[in-house]
């Protein structure tokens, strides 16, 4: 090294905002990632021709060509025009003319905005319980409040609203309540089930909580469902009646509670011991060190895999069709047993897939907020 | 093998109850015999420091005695009271012995307040100005007030070890147990919380340490216990320790550590 350089130092290297434009800008992400090689060219080019032609395909047959209603014809639906477009445009008409059905299902028609109206509760409490800065202890009675007030509103028969019995009950409601009070108090259960199988002083709550894991687990839902139908009758002593939905209800939160432990119990493994270790430095007792250190750790990482139990037993509300009761799915396939509508089922489905779409979609988004906003203050 | 162990170190009375005394304690691991009849009596005010190659069980020696691991034979005795696994006084105990872990083991979703207070709110009931009035004061006392409000993932590892010492302090202990406390951190830190240390050994407190940090043995201790294999093989003044090694094996350890130093 020569001496001049040495004597006054290296030159600093200034420092740049940005890297250079080349490696950094919406044309360099396009060139690194959709046509960084022949091969990758050839693929980037042939898939966007595919959904180009499939989204025009979509949008030619779901909008362009499609009818969007029928007029009454002598013996209801003049469904012509429907069956002129088939195979090239959709038939919305079947979504106008069935939806209060659908989203309903057999509830008296002039009281329907009582079900409306529970939709919207149930969305206004999933709103409330989402804001980190309702979660105190007065959401607990928000929660049994609005269940009090669903109640009242889809039974009826107090403050001038006609009596609906349960059998009429049907559609979006019922996969809401089945759902919402499913996972409301499985997932407590669930917590529970897995510090009870993670204790070493109580052998007895460890086995009994095993063997609730593994029996739930060996069965399909269907047959919990079945079971729930017909056995919980023959237990009961005589004229003692459970309702149908109740019994579903008890069949879902424990099958939910069951598959819930398994996570958290993943997530109890996953907490560094050192944790508890300092808690019990500190002379915590059991409940307050579970409470305020391992609980909110393990449950923060297991977000993801908890999140995506919800998404999926939501979904499974679906299976009580077999057991007599309607929910969303079975009102959409009951709307299109009526014969003149049987051939557009394909409209009716995207519908389905619409609403749930919308629902799951909602939680992944959600799950991903709460991820984010619970990790901004855990690194440097 | 019978230690040339003081029971009880000179120039403390001998007439007070001792802080802590470990009776003959043998502990297994599955068939791993680690502990072998640990004797060893800790006078109020004392500071010991224990040393030794790794394996030796010093670390489980100082977890046997807050009963994060539990031993099979023998008696440990804290404060008078005999550990067992009677929860509420194991609750008791705990709250007057202090640890300060390796890994600093800070809860990362509170913050370094809320760490602090936590226990004093609800171990000893106090009310929350009280317990942060106390917090900030012990926070002043590690030289870290201004941290109060961050996360422990946005300190480094000296501060969040003085966090550490700091929130063990907060419950008042009468003996803090330190289990390697300078391990994990960079050369650069190491200083910040022995300091932190000597003024706490200073003040007075009974301090059991298991540390490789000689220089402080020498400055604070009054007595270095060294083991190896899960025994006591030798234990006496630092000075006396580190000069005039007796047995062969403290003889090879001390070449090992004092090796570049």
């Amino acid at each position: 090294m020569s001496q001049s350089a040495a004597a006054s130092g290296p030159v600093p290297v200034p420092s740049r905002d940005q890297p250079p434009a080349s490696v950094y800008g919406p044309w360099a992400w396009l060139r690194a990632n959709l046509f960084s090689s022949w091969w990758s060219t050839a693929l980037s080019l042939l898939l966007g021709y595919l959904i180009l032609r499939g989204a025009w395909g979509f949008f030619s047959w779901g909008i362009l060509h499609a009818v969007w209603t029928v007029p009454d014809g002598a013996n209801g639906p003049d469904t012509a025009a429907c069956q002129a477009v088939k195979g090239v445009g959709a038939c919305w008409a079947v979504v106008e003319e069935k939806f209060r059905f659908i989203i309903f299902g057999r509830y008296p028609y002039e009281s329907q905005w009582r079900p409306a109206l529970c939709v919207a509760i149930f969305i206004g409490l999933y709103i409330i319980s989402s804001m980190r800065r309702f979660w105190r202890l007065k959401l607990l009675y928000i929660w049994i409040a609005a269940l009090i007030v669903i109640g009242v509103l889809m039974w009826g028969g107090i403050l001038g609203m006609e009596y609906v019995p349960q059998d009429s009950w049907g559609g979006l409601p019922i996969t809401l309540i089945l759902s919402t009070f499913g996972l409301a108090f499985a997932f407590p259960l669930a917590v529970a089930v897995a510090l009870g199988r993670r204790s070493t002083k109580l052998p007895a709550v460890k086995m009994l909580c095993v063997l609730y894991v593994e029996l739930i687990r060996g069965v399909p839902l269907i047959s919990l469902l079945f079971m729930a139908s017909v056995m919980f009758p023959l237990f009961m002593p005589e004229g003692v009646n459970i309702d149908k939905l109740l019994r579903a209800q008890i069949a879902f939160i424990l099958f939910a509670g069951a598959y819930l432990a398994e996570v958290v119990r993943g997530g109890l493994q996953s907490l560094p011991k050192g944790q508890g270790e300092a808690a019990d430095a500190l002379g915590l007792p059991y409940w307050q060190k579970t409470g305020f250190i391992i609980l909110p750790q393990a449950l923060r990482m297991v977000i993801p895999p908890l999140v995506n139990t919800f998404i999926g037993f939501f979904k499974d509300t679906s299976l009580v069709l077999i057991i007599g009761i309607m929910d969303l799915l079975t009102a959409g396939k009951t709307a299109l047993a009526e014969p003149v509508w049987q051939a557009y089922s394909a409209e009716v489905y995207i519908l389905l897939a619409v609403i749930y779409f919308c629902f799951c979609y909602s939680m992944s988004r959600y799950s991903r907020n709460l991820e984010r906003l619970l990790s901004r203050n855990r690194n440097r | 093998m019978s230690a040339t162990a003081e029971m009880i170190a000179p120039g403390h009375n001998s007439g007070e109850t001792p802080a802590i005394v470990l009776d003959k304690v043998n502990k297994w691991y599955g068939t791993m015999h680690v502990l072998r009849d640990v004797t060893m009596t800790i006078a109020q005010k004392e500071k010991v420091v224990i040393c030794g190659p790794s394996g030796s069980g010093k670390s489980t020696t100082i977890r046997c005695i807050n009963r994060l691991e539990s031993h099979q034979e023998g008696r440990i005795l804290v404060d008078g009271t005999e550990l067992t696994d009677d929860t509420r006084s194991l609750d008791t105990i705990r709250r007057e012995v202090g640890m300060v872990f390796q890994s600093f083991n800070l809860f990362p979703h509170l913050t370094i307040l809320d760490n602090l207070t936590l226990a004093p709110i609800w171990v000893r009931k106090m009310p929350k100005a009280e317990a942060e009035e106390l917090a900030m004061g012990y926070l002043k006392r590690v030289k870290i007030p201004e941290q109060a409000k961050k996360f422990p993932g946005q300190l480094s590892g000296g501060q969040q070890q003085r966090v550490a010492i700091a929130r063990a302090l907060c419950m008042k202990p009468k003996i803090m147990l330190f289990d390697e406390p300078t391990s994990a951190l960079d050369p650069e830190m190491i200083k910040e919380v022995l300091d932190v240390m000597i003024e706490l050994a200073e003040s007075g407190m009974t301090m059991v340490c298991v540390t490789h940090e000689m220089g402080f043995a020498r400055q604070v201790a009054d007595r270095v216990v060294f083991m190896d294999r899960g025994e006591i093989v030798e234990s006496g003044a630092p000075t006396r320790m580190f000069e005039d090694p007796q047995t062969d094996r403290l003889k090879l350890f001390l070449s090992q550590i004092l090796r570049g130093h």
